[in-house]
């Protein structure tokens, strides 16, 4: 398969495990490692540079980084990055003075922003400090959309919420709240040069089972969390039916057991390991000993003189049919009392104050027409990003679309072409510092996953708002971050100083490492050390060796970093070096400011 | 060497031998030697081989003398037994335990320098007795242990760090060994693993004294143009005799030869050294012909590698002098001492 081009910024990106699966592609291991030497306001910023939201996303993320860790590979359990996210922001000093400014020259460029939620707050956080007038047009009294609205603040307390937003809001963005858009066509009208489209899903899917309107005890989950969120709903019945599987269905549950809840069950339709909700978000659920009732079909809602009673479910089976799709088949029927029923079944766009006529087109499932590389809709000038623009995702999604929109609207209104953007660029440095030395921790640590700690079931229930997570102290986060592996300190190879002595073959403790000659990848990957199983990860092969001709040849499967081929070489021609992914945003893109940002 | 020890996970995907236990239990501790020493590649094939054999740690005895070489039993099985005896002098003391206990494995390390200077003495007369043993030298040209002086297998001509020509005639422990009668002699290289690891399981397996001779760059003093011991010079200059396949006692032996001659050869406890000629007209059954087709390769300057010499019929130690196969230790104190009156009685018939 000839030498791999380790120059090419993908490359050693994709090694950084967490750092790929990141939609905003956060630099992890670089941010932990100084929440370990307590460099706290480093790893703040740092995070902020990329993800924007800190303090929020170190509590309620969807950390997609997780799941993708080399730990996981290794031994089960990740690192707990979100948490540690969380530390930096919990025991950061005050940032304000590192904080981007808006320059008080403006550069004429006036924007409007529809919902002030994640999405449109990361596009105001790019444009502000580069001279943008900025209008967040929001229907709500309150900033931070389903952040806000849809997050309990057991999980997310508004103080945090307000402290970031506020960071963005204060460099002068013009903030109208409680002014809701009812019509696109109008706001065109008005004298913006962009207008940026982040407001949401906003919309609970309904589910139409006989006897749904019959009650008004039967609420959409995320309307209902929208009214206890703004203490509209401040209790609920003894007995309550969640219909849903996912993160929403959680965050009723475990809202309904503070409200008043005593039996609180959350039925699904599906089984366990296909439930869309985060494995963590379920484990916490069941810490509160909510009952999870899977393979639970709704059926109808029991109406008695008026009065909901409880709901009808079929128990359901499920195999697969000949095209490998999913049926169910009915095993028996139940009925569950109850008192409030709360639909959490999904949720949706809602474009009721966009115009047809336009130019901003829908598809057949109306959602609207979004390029996936600029964010721009089919009307020119009209973008889309967040929730708004793919259909439900998550928080870090939304910052992720923010950033590449704010780069396509620079480029938009210097009327240049947003596909060309600028590449990723990676720069390498050595970590060497001695015989045996390095600038990272390269031992590798035994420890388990530490668990964060929670506030007792007898105290977190006492009120709605006591945040049930409490987040590591300085001293367990440094433990934690020891388990990371440090994918970002890369083994670079020099094919022409290896003298083919086997040190490196030897010592790797994960036998990734053979020398042999080059082929194909597919037969290649059959004559490694080690069974070369994941696919997905790469292989690396160098050049031609100087005695045999053959290659060095490494699966970056199960790499530890531990350096111990560096180490053991004798000729140096391994070398343990910190590879650093620039993403460019938009103060990054040259355009008539032509005015770099310091990496 | 590191500051660390090698991380204590693994592969998760890679097998286990017949005794359920996997290739990380066969490590010793980290190795002290200097990054890139041919030794540790040695060290890596041993486990390597042990692991594949599946032979309990338990069962192997390391013995060895001083030098860079010695230090090496501490880098593989930590979980057998060890002795770091005095040097040149590890033929002695494994001669001694083996007397003792001949169920265990015996595995000698020892150096151009522990063996063909101050051990040459011993190295020839364990050769002698023909004991059950596997003797392995690394073999690097120098002293490394003391800074790289030429050693008593260094070829002539070949110079040391610093410029200085060699003008002695080296000892070459193969030769030396076939011409003592050693069953079993073979040459391999520290950077050949595929070829070293069959004839180190061939080593294990023979019933009798098996001597290995391996070529092991010394990184430090001896890699350096103008040594006929670096890693660059050998791999110019070292050929196959064959290729060596371990095949063990169980399996069947398939002949798939690709049109080249090949020869099984049977070892003692069933298992078969299968050899694929390169060299055509080389046959490792015939002490002279062996002898005299080594000894000119050595004065062409040529490496030759692999099975070079192996006695089918070879009787050990314990075999010629009839001893009891039962260890001591596991005689009961009677048959071991069996007290004043048999001694005088033994000590009576020398009168």
């Amino acid at each position: 398969m000839g030498p791999v081009d380790t120059k090419n910024p993908d490359y050693y990106h994709k090694v950084v495990d967490c750092q790929w699966a990141c939609p905003a592609h956060t630099d992890v291991p670089g941010y932990i490692r100084l929440i370990a030497q307590g460099r706290f306001d480093d790893a703040y910023m740092l995070n902020r540079e990329s993800n924007v939201f800190p303090g929020i996303l170190g509590r309620v993320c969807d950390r997609p980084c997780e799941p993708a860790c080399r730990r996981v590979r290794i031994e089960e359990k990740p690192v707990a990055i979100c948490r540690l996210k969380r530390v930096a922001a919990d025991l950061r000093n005050d940032i304000s003075d590192r904080l981007p400014k808006a320059p008080k020259q403006k550069n004429g460029k006036k924007i409007a922003l529809i919902g002030a939620g994640c999405a449109s707050l990361t596009v105001a956080n790019d444009l502000l400090p580069m001279g943008y007038e900025v209008v967040i047009f929001e229907k709500f009294d309150t900033t931070g959309g389903l952040m806000r609205t849809n997050i309990p603040v057991f999980r997310l307390p508004p103080k945090v919420l307000d402290e970031e937003i506020d960071m963005i809001v204060d460099m002068g963005a013009d903030l109208r709240l409680g002014h809701e858009i009812t019509s696109m066509k109008d706001l065109l009208e008005e004298n913006f040069d962009a207008v940026f489209v982040g407001s949401g899903a906003p919309r609970g899917r309904n589910l139409d089972v006989p006897g749904r309107y019959d009650s008004d005890r039967i609420y959409i989950g995320i309307d209902w969390l929208e009214s206890v969120a703004f203490e509209h709903t401040d209790s609920i019945g003894e007995n309550v039916v969640i219909v849903g599987g996912g993160n929403t269905a959680m965050d009723c549950c475990r809202t309904s057991l503070r409200l008043g809840g005593k039996r609180v069950m959350v039925t699904a339709r599906k089984p366990r390991h296909l439930l869309k909700a985060s494995d963590w978000e379920l484990e916490d659920a069941e810490e509160e000993q909510i009952e999870l009732l899977l393979n639970h079909a709704p059926l109808r809602m029991i109406i008695e003189d008026g009065k909901l009673t409880g709901m009808e479910f079929a128990i359901v089976e499920w195999h697969e049919d000949e095209n490998g799709r999913l049926q169910s088949t009915e095993l028996d029927r139940v009925i569950l009392p109850c008192d409030d029923v709360i639909l959490a079944v999904g949720q949706e766009n809602a474009f009721s104050f966009m115009e047809r006529d336009i130019g901003i087109e829908f598809d057949q499932w109306d959602v609207p027409v979004v390029d996936p590389v600029t964010f721009q809709s089919t009307r020119e000038g009209v973008f889309f990003g967040g929730d708004a623009a793919f259909g439900p995702k998550n928080i870090i999604w939304a910052v992720a679309h923010g950033h590449e929109v704010a780069i396509s609207i620079h480029k938009y209104c210097h009327g240049e072409d947003m596909t060309e953007r600028l590449p990723d660029k990676v720069t390498m440095e050595s970590t060497k510092m001695g015989m045996h030395e390095w600038s990272y921790s390269n031992d590798y640590d035994e420890g388990s996953r530490r668990l964060v700690p929670h506030v007792s079931l007898k105290e977190r229930f006492k009120k709605l708002n006591i945040e049930v997570e409490l987040g590591f102290t300085a001293e367990q986060a440094i433990a934690e971050v020891e388990r990371c592996l440090n994918c970002d300190i890369q083994t670079e190879f020099e094919a022409k100083r290896c003298i083919e002595c086997d040190a490196c073959i030897d010592i790797c403790p994960v036998d990734c490492l053979t020398m042999t000659e080059d082929g194909p990848e597919e037969e290649l990957r059959t004559r490694l050390n080690a069974p070369s199983t994941n696919m997905e990860q790469a292989l690396y092969v160098s050049e031609a060796l100087p005695q045999t001709g053959r290659a060095m040849v490494k699966d970056e499967d199960l790499c530890v970093h531990c350096g111990l081929c560096a180490e053991r070489c004798p000729t140096a021609a391994w070398d343990m070096q910190k590879s650093l992914i620039s993403i460019p945003l938009a103060v990054d893109q040259p355009v008539c400011q032509k005015k770099r940002r310091n990496a | 060497m590191s500051f660390i020890s090698k991380p204590k996970v693994g592969h998760p995907a890679l097998q286990r031998n017949e005794l359920g236990l996997w290739q990380r239990d066969y490590e010793g501790t980290i190795s002290t030697l200097c990054a890139g020493c041919g030794h540790d590649s040695i060290s890596a094939a041993l486990i390597q081989t042990f692991f594949e054999l599946s032979i309990e740690p338990y069962r192997v005895a390391k013995t060895s003398g001083i030098g860079c070489s010695s230090k090496t039993p501490a880098y593989f099985l930590s979980q057998s037994h060890a002795f770091n005896s005095v040097h040149g002098r590890m033929p002695s003391v494994t001669m001694g335990a083996n007397a003792a206990n001949s169920s265990m494995i015996f595995v000698g390390i020892s150096g151009d320098g522990d063996s063909l200077s101050i051990g040459m003495g011993q190295f020839c007369h364990a050769i002698r007795r023909n004991l059950n043993m596997a003797y392995i030298i690394e073999n690097n040209g120098v002293y490394g242990l003391t800074k790289g002086q030429f050693s008593a297998s260094a070829d002539i001509g070949s110079t040391a760090k610093k410029g200085e020509v060699n003008n002695q005639k080296p000892i070459d422990a193969a030769l030396t060994a076939i011409n003592q009668g050693a069953g079993y002699v073979a040459r391999g290289f520290s950077g050949d693993k595929e070829q070293l690891v069959p004839l180190l399981k061939g080593a294990l397996r023979h019933k009798g004294m098996a001597l290995v001779d391996i070529i092991s760059p010394c990184v430090t003093f001896n890699d350096h143009e103008g040594s006929t011991k670096s890693y660059a010079h050998t791999r110019e200059h070292y050929h196959q005799l064959e290729q060596t396949d371990f095949v063990p006692p169980a399996e069947e032996i398939t002949v798939s030869s690709e049109g080249r001659e090949l020869t099984p050869v049977r070892l003692h406890d069933g298992s078969h050294i299968l050899l694929r000629n390169v060299e055509k007209d080389y046959d490792p059954r015939d002490q002279a012909g062996a002898f005299a087709y080594l000894k000119n390769c050595q004065l062409r300057g040529e490496i030759p590698t692999g099975l070079l010499f192996i006695d089918e019929n070879s009787i050990d130690f314990h075999e010629r002098n009839n001893t009891i196969e039962t260890p001591l230790i596991d005689l009961d104190h009677e048959d071991i001492c069996p007290g004043a009156d048999v001694l005088a009685e033994m000590l009576g018939r020398y009168r």
